[in-house]
């Protein structure tokens, strides 16, 4: 993998391109509410902007810019936003996951109800790639101890 | 109506599922475990509440996102679903606090809050099969279950819990890809998802290949789940190579969870179609069930590793709870559904046993435990409590499940079965003596003549849960009302 660092083609490409992976990775995320897309899809596209970044520039480099303390978080917020969402709902007087009393007009609070939990689902999937990417491009250095990369501090 | 009055059918799943996460961001073994432990007993609260309502109001009916049935996903909680939550929420609630010290032993630190996260996973997912009314979430909670379930039987330190997590997880991946097939046929002959709608809509489909196929994939896959023999082939290892708490929890609660949702679909949502009967599988059933009954005590007498004996002792009580569903009358039905809930206990006491030997010897092979009896006291005469239990003898809950059981089988007319019954008791006899002689009537080896007990924070939760088994063997009025009103309403549905 660090052979890779070396190829200046393969450097200069994915520099360039990697903005743009996250930018359609944004656009599949916030545009999924009126278009095909949605939290899942656009999850797997923001982290392949960073699997590519890992693959050229090799784990190290990945770790340093997403710490593995990262995306633990934000794994653990999607969820939470998601199942937030839901107790919100009931709180505001309808049943779990009841986006309508969320806006004004039960349309509105369906739309911001789905943006919310799309975000939810987006962070977690994102998070959830990068993880199990981690864990696999880290087992030959780190073999010793193989839930290192989920459990540990610097994978 | 109050909030959680309201709510209570889904609270009682969201609380473990959106408490995991947060053993995450806590990571710390001892914080993680007080947290889960908080959870559980919250948990159990609400499962108890559930039951209530339930029984004083009837079904509960829950629109998730205000959709209503069949277009969205509906929770409905009867009888028997409050009876399985109490089941999975009241095991978790006395597993946690079991867990702590088992899983310091067991498990490197770095790993706990995992453990703990999962099992919350592991309990939501169970609660969440046992208050859905809708096929396709069932699927969910069963995978949200089962993943979880993977983890914890592979998470110890033993390098064969690996091997044996890994044959779960094919085989139950298996049973659960069979089960999506299933419920994909239902879909595409009635359109609908919906437990109830399926019932009223399946009868007119009823002799088309499709729907029979449907049912086969459905049973086998929930016969893998569930450890129907001869589809148990992932228990034995799974069960003794798991960390000694996540074994106590698992036994006590993933096969009668999984056993529910096979009621659940047969009685339900194959209700008005009475499957046993109209497709002759009743006879076939039985005959599984017996040879189980038979084939799990049999090779449990061959057993030196006692969590091993103990798992195939589960295979022969998954045989009585399914002889009970498939005999076909309420007594038998509640004899069936009374033993999910006793067998849970026994199980788990007996299991909480295994786990107290194992963090004072490091073993669980017969040859180990001798003279058990002079160096660990407690911890054997809870063996021998919990032994009694399983062969069934009078004032404790294998007993009263014996009676239905036998009752039912009598009822029907079928009085070969009821001998069978009583003759797989004397299996278990051969299986609980050999312990039992192993661990008072051996002398120890050279060494081990003193005696250390095990600690009691592992103590107390086993004789908690064996106070349960004598409790409710003894006085089976709560258990024996919840199970029969469950099971005349199951075979009312159907009538």
């Amino acid at each position: 993998m660090t052979g890779m660092r070396r190829k200046i083609v393969l450097r200069v490409v994915s520099k360039l391109l990697i903005p743009f992976i996250l930018l359609f990775g944004l656009y599949v995320q916030w545009h999924g509410d009126f278009g095909p897309g949605g939290g899942f899809q656009a999850g797997v596209i923001f982290a392949a902007g960073f699997v590519l970044y890992g693959l050229i520039f090799g784990l190290g480099t990945l770790r340093e810019a997403l710490p593995s303390w990262l995306t633990r978080v934000v794994l653990v917020l999607g969820v939470l936003l998601y199942a937030g969402v839901g107790v919100v709902t009931m709180l505001m007087g309808g049943n779990f996951l009841g986006y309508n009393v969320l806006g004004a007009t039960p349309q509105g609070g369906q739309h911001i109800g789905i943006v919310l939990i799309e975000f939810g689902v987006g962070m977690t999937v994102f998070a959830a790639v990068m993880t199990i990417f981690c864990a696999f491009a880290g087992r030959a250095a780190a073999d010793v101890n193989p839930v290192d990369d989920i459990g540990g501090d610097n994978g | 109506m109050s909030f959680i009055e309201t709510h209570i059918s889904v609270l009682v799943v969201i609380v473990p599922l959106i408490a995991a996460p947060f053993c995450i961001l806590l990571r710390n073994s001892v914080t993680a475990w007080a947290w889960a432990t908080v959870v559980c007993l919250v948990t159990m609260a609400l499962a108890v509440q559930l039951l209530q309502q339930v029984w004083l109001g009837g079904t509960i009916s829950y629109d998730l996102g205000n959709w209503p049935g069949p277009w969205g996903i509906v929770y409905r909680v009867d009888e028997l679903g409050a009876f399985v939550v109490l089941i999975v929420a009241a095991l978790a609630a006395i597993v946690l606090p079991y867990a702590k010290t088992s899983i310091e032993r067991e498990i490197p630190k770095e790993r706990h809050y995992l453990v703990y996260c999962m099992l919350l996973l592991c309990i939501a997912g169970l609660l969440g099969m046992a208050v859905t009314s809708d096929a396709f979430n069932l699927f969910v909670f069963l995978e949200i279950s089962s993943l979880a379930t993977y983890v914890l039987v592979g998470i110890g330190q033993d390098r064969r819990a690996l091997t044996a997590a890994l044959r779960y997880l094919i085989l139950g991946t298996l049973g659960a890809t069979f089960y999506v097939i299933g419920i994909g046929m239902l879909y595409q002959m009635t359109g609908s998802l919906n437990m109830t709608d399926l019932a009223t809509l399946l009868p007119a489909v009823q002799d088309t290949r499709t729907v029979h196929a449907a049912l086969a994939f459905i049973v086998v896959g929930f016969g893998l789940k569930l450890a129907m023999f001869p589809l148990h082939f992932w228990l034995p290892n799974a069960y003794t190579f798991a960390p000694s708490a996540v074994t106590v929890f698992l036994a006590a609660t993933a096969t009668k969870v999984a056993i529910y949702s096979l009621i659940r679909l047969i009685f339900t949502v194959f209700g008005d179609i009475e499957p046993l009967e109209t497709y002759n599988l009743r006879f076939a059933v039985i005959i599984l069930a017996v040879a189980g009954m038979f084939a799990g005590s049999l090779m449990a007498i061959f057993q030196t590793n006692i969590k091993r004996m103990l798992a195939y002792s589960s295979v022969a009580q998954v045989g009585y709870m399914i002889l009970g569903i498939s005999i076909g009358n309420a007594l038998a039905m509640a004899g069936g559904i009374i033993h999910m809930f006793n067998h849970a206990l026994m199980k788990g006491a007996l299991f909480m046993v295994m786990g107290c030997v194992m963090y004072m010897l490091g073993s669980v092979k017969l040859e180990d435990m001798a003279g058990l009896g002079k160096r660990m006291p407690f911890t054997a005469a809870a063996f021998v409590a919990g032994g009694f239990s399983l062969i069934g003898v009078p004032l404790t809950v294998g007993f009263v499940s014996k009676f239905y059981l036998v009752q039912g089988a009598l009822l029907a007319g079928w009085w070969p079965i009821a001998l069978l019954i009583m003759l797989s008791s004397l299996l278990a006899i051969i299986y609980v003596w050999r312990v039992v002689e192993m661990m008072y009537f051996r002398s120890p080896a050279i060494g081990h003549g003193q005696m250390t007990e095990a600690p009691m924070t592992l103590l107390i939760p086993t004789y908690v849960l064996l106070a349960a088994v004598f409790w409710f063997g003894i006085d089976a009025t709560f258990t024996g009302d919840l199970a029969m009103a469950a099971a005349e309403s199951l075979l009312g549905g159907s009538k």
